[in-house]
């Protein structure tokens, strides 16, 4: 891509070709404004791709061969490990990396700090991507994936955490592709949708919020229902408050890290409003994110004492928890305080990149090595791993294949005001011209 | 900020935790704890009778169809079978619900224990189940509906008896497999299991759960040196069907010693509790927030406000 803008082509940022002066069809916005033949021709130079292309070519005829054979085929996912990789990584991991979306959008919609919407809509659809994949992890792991709406229309325990999980998880999901959906429409040219989305994001957050808190809990209080299994150290009578406080800085610095990929890779896509704010943004959110860590490792010290876990520091176990902890943690806390005390923005994305690991540590720990810890380790299969790789790569392509075409990165450039009245039957109060280069904020309406 | 984004608001997120709201109040329901329908039938196991002989193994397969076992059920070297570097001993799965074990206490003769499923009073597998397929019924059965069964497999995270097990092998039509009391067939119409009906050596005892409970007691006292002071299943984790009498302390043979008094749902239920809690508060708070956020901030974001102000007037001329 780096390239082709080199000989002058120009990805879709408008409504309108500059060139000839008429809209960009459908089609050329698919194709972000280059030929069929440009557009191949990149793909094919990026080496990623082809790394992709592998994983895939591997990848998924092993899918297929599971909704063939049936889940023993590949996973090691047995009578006592019932939970195996798709939902100890596919769930409990991508789920917390996935607050991002309600952390953003109350920073900005509730209490007003516009000046983190340049990364807003980063953040919302790393949210909506986040949840989606989750629920992909889930269709894989389900033993009768095809009875996935049965807890909702079918058959109902309204007694059970999952069901919470599975309403909110729902409900959360059309809510974030609401909250998504404002760039789409942008992106088709429907501003009536946008607009109306607009009216509504007050209610859609706060809604976000609601949603996330009790199903980030939800998450931890299912391992509630397994006391003798995980671990002591992994468990707490609070484990949904240890769940739902870890999901903070998770999602905060998923946000850090994919900026940061998207700054290096995708650089052409980003403008000057989301570039020039990137790394007053990018400290803003790791100050929240060690505040989060700070008072996360306080309740997991309080969780120890309120159980009386001290004796367990000392075995094993106790070892590999204090690693988490201060790898994971600890070692974030300081440097998100060296990289905001001497604005090194560069500490500050190492700090969160390090959190992510930390944070998808601690999960994995909980539903899976630190699981049976009285009985058997479980080792996954290598189908299994193969597998959950490949839903991760889907999920890179659809998230690479959104912000490349959607206004997320940068701002769409409205359509002129004549087209605009034709649409609309009132007279549109949209703002015509676009935001000037390096604008303070995001123009959204 | 005006009244119209208010209304708004509250039409917004009323429409946004409708869904939600409605599981909170039937979850109160659940709350309460359970003690066991009255008459509920159960079973006693003497660990000290049991002399390892299969035959309930074996009745177990034949009356709930189950496929022939890889060795025959006269043959006692699976006794000496373990699985993952010795850690694990035989335990119920797709293929038998239910199993013998032989544990060899220190310096005593070997015990054999009885494992299939317990049928809590307050089952873990039923409080966790997103489908509600799992019933207790009155005659003291935990039946599960494999018609609505998802196949999420919390049920057997939840059972603190590693009890349920799937059939990982089928593709189409994965369920969970476990014992049911012989409830279809047998206990239904006041029959005891198959399983009870076949042993040789009574050590089984088939009755009413509170009678149980009695003979329990009087068995630990009539023969003091014989039993440990302890009728495993009377209390722990809520009580549960079946109940057991041991020579030996019982994590010589096995049992979790210290799984607590507790049904499994108690350690959900104060998130459970916490979940009106939330839905009801949330909203104002952080609607209330916002609305202070705005108060304060001044001429700093009032474009945004103006603007859509501007487009609503718009919208009602």
């Amino acid at each position: 891509m780096k390239s082709l803008i080199g000989w002058g082509v120009k990805p879709v940022d408008s409504h309108v070709n500059e060139k000839n002066d008429k809209a960009w069809t459908f089609k050329q916005k698919l194709f972000l404004g280059l030929t069929p033949g440009q557009y191949l021709g990149q793909a094919l130079r990026n080496p990623f791709n082809w790394i992709l292309g592998i994983i895939f070519a591997v990848g998924l005829p092993l899918i297929a061969y599971r909704y063939f054979f049936g889940l023993g085929a590949v996973t090691h996912a047995s009578n006592d490990y019932p939970w195996g990789l798709f939902l100890g990584f596919g769930l409990f991991v991508m789920v917390p990396l996935s607050a991002s979306g309600f952390m953003l959008g109350t920073t900005v919609e509730i209490f007003g700090r516009h000046d983190f919407e340049p990364i807003e809509r980063l953040a919302l659809l790393n949210g909506l991507l986040g949840y989606f994949f989750a629920v992909v992890y889930l269709l894989i792991d389900l033993g009768q994936p095809w009875r996935l709406p049965y807890p909702m229309f079918v058959s109902f325990g309204p007694a059970a955490v999952l069901f919470l999980v599975a309403w909110h998880v729902a409900t959360y999901l059309s809510v974030q592709v609401a909250e998504v959906s404002v760039s789409f429409f942008e992106w088709i040219g429907w501003l009536g949708g946008k607009r109306f989305i607009r009216r509504i994001a007050i209610g859609l957050t706060v809604s976000g919020i609601i949603l996330s808190t009790l199903h980030q809990g939800a998450l931890g209080a299912l391992f509630n229902y397994a006391p003798g299994k995980v671990h002591p150290l992994w468990y707490s009578p609070f484990q949904w408050i240890h769940f739902f406080c870890s999901s903070i800085p998770a999602g905060l610095c998923m946000v850090i890290v994919v900026s940061t990929i998207v700054k290096k890779t995708m650089a052409w896509r980003c403008d000057s409003n989301f570039s020039d704010n990137l790394d007053r943004c990018t400290l803003g959110l790791a100050k929240g994110a060690s505040l989060a860590l700070i008072t996360y490792l306080v309740i997991k010290l309080i969780g120890i004492a309120h159980d009386n876990e001290w004796g367990y520091l000392a075995t094993g176990w106790g070892a590999w928890f204090l690693l988490e902890m201060a790898v994971g943690v600890v070692l974030p806390i300081i440097l998100f305080a060296y990289a905001i005390r001497h604005q090194v923005v560069k500490v500050a994305r190492l700090g969160a990149m390090i959190t992510v690991l930390g944070i998808a540590l601690n999960r994995l720990n909980t539903a899976l090595i630190a699981f049976n810890w009285q009985l058997y380790q479980e080792i996954p299969h290598i189908f299994e791993v193969i597998i959950a790789v490949t839903i991760f790569a889907i999920y890179i392509v659809v998230y690479r294949f959104i912000l490349y075409r959607l206004p997320i990165l940068y701002s769409w450039k409205a359509q002129p005001e004549e087209a605009l009245a034709a649409e609309a039957v009132r007279p549109a109060p949209i703002r015509t011209t676009p935001s000037p280069a390096g604008a303070m904020y995001r123009k959204i309406d | 900020m005006s009244g119209i984004s208010r209304r708004r608001f509250l039409a917004a997120s009323v429409a946004g935790c409708a869904a939600t709201t409605l599981a909170g109040p039937r979850k109160a329901l659940a709350s309460g704890t359970f003690s066991g329908y009255p008459d509920g039938m159960g079973v006693l196991v003497d660990l000290t009778r049991c002399v390892g002989c299969r035959s309930c193994e074996a009745a177990c397969n034949k009356e709930q169809k189950l496929p022939a076992p890889d060795r025959p059920f006269d043959d006692m070297s699976v006794f000496d079978e373990t699985f993952h570097d010795g850690k694990q001993k035989r335990r119920p799965d797709e293929n038998a619900y239910t199993v013998v074990n032989r544990y060899n206490p220190e310096g005593g003769a070997p015990v054999y224990r009885k494992v299939q499923c317990n049928h809590c009073n307050e089952p873990a597998c039923l409080s966790s189940c997103f489908v509600n397929a799992y019933t207790k019924t009155e005659e003291g059965a935990v039946v599960y509906n494999s018609k609505v069964c998802v196949g999420c497999r919390t049920c057997m995270v939840a059972c603190p008896f590693h009890v349920p097990a799937y059939s990982y092998s089928s593709s189409l039509d994965p369920v969970i497999k476990k014992c049911i009391f012989c409830y279809d067939t047998r206990l239904k119409n006041g029959l005891p299991p198959a399983c009870v009906d076949i042993c040789p050596q009574e050590a089984l005892t088939f009755g009413k759960r509170k009678d149980l409970i009695k003979i329990g007691h009087q068995r630990i006292e009539t023969h003091p040196g014989r039993y440990v002071a302890r009728l495993y299943g009377e209390k722990e984790l809520g009580g549960t069907s079946w109940m057991y009498l041991a020579p030996v302390a019982f994590d010589q043979v096995g049992f979790d010693p210290t799984p607590g008094n507790e049904p499994i749902i108690n350690n959900v239920k104060d998130f459970l509790g916490t979940v009106p809690m939330v839905l009801a508060i949330w909203p104002a708070m952080f609607t209330g927030f916002h609305l202070l956020a705005k108060k304060q901030k001044g001429h700093d974001d009032h474009e945004h406000d103006a603007e859509q102000q501007q487009g609503e007037d718009g919208g009602e001329q």
